[in-house]
């Protein structure tokens, strides 16, 4: 498959502008301001794009819901706040192919009638935020970014915002706030930021990878795009492979790819010649699946029928000498600490969660306490204002769908079983 | 109050934006390089340079993990402990931190040469387990690779 997002990559100097221009870099956005906006709108429709931070809402309906409502002006944020355990794939695009990003917000901008965009950076990522200032004064200065671009009168600007460690504020709301200067907070919907989002205004808010998909529309057209995956999940999409394997990375795969392919044709199968036991298969919030499930395909629809989700595409892989109990109580230890504390199930759901983790772990689990962490979960599940809460708490009801036996052993043996 | 320089970089970071609020987070980082943590003083400094109550700057600084509420070590070693740095051995090496330079998560060593904290995951799951040193990044991390990497940080 001809890469779209990770082309030039191994260029050691694939950062750089000329060297994006080299193959072809900004030849879209050329193109894209000799079309109308909405012919544009309909190839993104086309292509079928559904937006890749998590969710899948489809991009071309959010674009039209924002173009709908007249007031102006209104902004582009780009969430890269990359802050999924496990996922690491738009860190390539920030650090390797800034110009990707910057290409397709620009895109993305004229389509939308935009004229300011802010990419809103994780605090962790210092090394992709020199990168990615460096390349908008590039674009600046070679005209692909300001008030005329290439002499066509299209005015776009474009700026870093960077977060400071609060896993939250990659929730969209949350990251409005954030870059407002307050908490990040999850805001109510309705209002919908495409209506009344960032400082009041219509705000359209997509995923670092989902932007950097407008080139290669745009260029080949969205019909091209949507041949590759499957009929609701098109177009290529990044695989992050992190744990026991031989060959971990991202890899840059057409969606419904298989979760077995992706673990041993690319990611080189189970270190040291273990048994794989497990899976994560979309970043920490997904829920656990079992070996029987990995001839499933990575897309939207057939990671909900698995009982999972694709969420970033961050695939965790774990083999036989990994504690399921564990790893249960350090990713909640994870959602205790990142809890933005508005909503009171979340905020004290996962503090008791990581309490009655910690002593099964510990070996001080008491009779019922099983019973104990699936009533609070359910009593967290679905009663909060932003999907955090319901993360943690299918973490929980799905490790104890497959594993419950390893948390019964360990109540009963009184240790962790695997130590 | 701070000097010329950073009131000028305050004030090209709110130009960006249409509101002057926005200007808070980055100003809260640049006082924290100015001052190396956010002191009371630094915080009120924020506010009357934004023109923002004291109470909002504090709310806003604390609900944030990487602002620091006091001074740290000259290094900061940050490093990752979440699942896919957890299954590749990254908790034992807290132990080695503790063990090799007397440095706990949350604290700071005796010689004041490193503060060390607990990160929720820092990207870099492909090459665990990870940490970054001040605002340098490493991966892979052993005790021998960490024991070689921090002789650079005195």
């Amino acid at each position: 498959m001809e890469k779209i997002l990770l082309k030039n990559i191994d260029n050691p100097n694939s950062a750089d502008i000329n060297e994006y221009i080299k193959v072809g870099g900004y030849g879209s956005l050329s193109k894209a301001l000799n079309m109308q906006p909405k012919e544009i709108l309909e190839e993104v429709k086309k292509s079928g794009l559904r937006g890749r931070g998590g969710a899948g809402f489809p991009t071309g309906m959010k674009w039209s819901f924002a173009i709908a409502d007249p007031t102006f002006p209104k902004y582009l944020l780009c969430n890269a706040d990359e802050g999924e355990p496990g996922t690491f794939k738009d860190r390539p695009i920030l650090e390797k192919n800034p110009h990707l990003l910057i290409e397709g917000m620009a895109i993305s901008g004229y389509v939308l009638g935009s004229e300011s965009g802010y990419v809103y950076l994780r605090g962790e990522y210092p090394y992709a935020k020199d990168v990615l200032n460096k390349a908008i004064k590039q674009a600046h200065e070679k005209n692909y970014l300001g008030d005329n671009i290439l002499g066509k009168g299209i005015r776009f600007h474009l700026a870093v915002y960077q977060g400071a460690g609060a896993y939250i504020c990659g929730e969209e709301t949350a990251l409005i706030e954030s870059i407002e200067g307050r908490k990040g907070q999850p805001r109510n919907k309705p209002p919908f930021p495409v209506n009344a989002g960032a400082w009041g205004l219509p705000t359209i808010v997509n995923n670092v990878e989902t932007l950097s998909n407008l080139p290669y529309i745009v260029e080949a057209g969205g019909e091209a795009y949507s041949k590759t995956g499957n009929k609701d999940s098109s177009g290529p999409k990044l695989f992050c492979v992190s744990g026991c394997v031989n060959n971990p990375g991202v890899f840059e795969l057409p969606m419904g790819t298989s979760l077995r392919d992706i673990i041993y044709k690319h990611a080189g199968g189970i270190k040291d010649g273990k048994k794989l036991k497990a899976v994560i298969p979309g970043g920490l919030s997904a829920p656990v699946l079992p070996v029987d499930s990995i001839d499933c395909a990575m897309d939207f629809v057939s990671m909900s029928k698995a009982g999972s989700m694709l969420g970033s595409g961050a695939v965790i892989v774990m083999d036989e000498s990994v504690c399921m109990v564990r790893v249960t109580h350090r990713a909640i230890k994870f959602f205790e600490h990142e809890s933005c504390g508005k909503c009171v199930p979340c905020r004290e759901g996962t503090e008791w969660l990581r309490k009655i983790l910690e002593r099964i772990e510990n070996g001080n689990g008491r009779e019922g306490d099983i019973e104990l962490l699936s009533e609070v979960a359910g009593n967290i599940s679905g009663k909060t204002f932003c999907p955090l809460g319901d993360g943690a708490a299918g973490v929980v009801m799905g490790m104890l769908k497959h594993f419950r036996n390893e948390f019964e052993e360990h109540v009963k043996e009184r240790k962790c079983i695997f130590s | 109050m701070f000097n010329e320089t950073v009131l000028k970089e305050i004030e090209d970071i709110r130009a960006k934006y249409p509101d002057r609020r926005s200007a808070l987070l980055p100003s809260l980082y640049i006082a924290q390089r100015e001052f190396g943590w956010l002191s009371h003083e630094a915080m009120q400094f924020v506010a009357r340079t934004l023109n923002l109550p004291e109470a909002e700057v504090r709310g806003t600084a604390s609900f944030y993990a990487m602002f620091r509420h006091k001074p740290v070590g000259r290094n900061l070693i940050q490093l990752c402990t979440n699942v896919s740095c957890m299954i590749l051995g990254s908790e034992a090496l807290l132990g080695f931190l503790n063990k090799r330079y007397g440095v706990e998560p949350g604290g700071t060593s005796g010689d004041g040469r490193f503060s060390l904290v607990i990160m929720e995951c820092i990207g870099a799951c492909g090459t665990a387990p990870a940490m970054l040193v001040n605002t340098d990044f490493y991966d892979n991390l052993t005790e021998q690779r960490i024991e070689e990497i921090l002789e650079k940080y005195k």
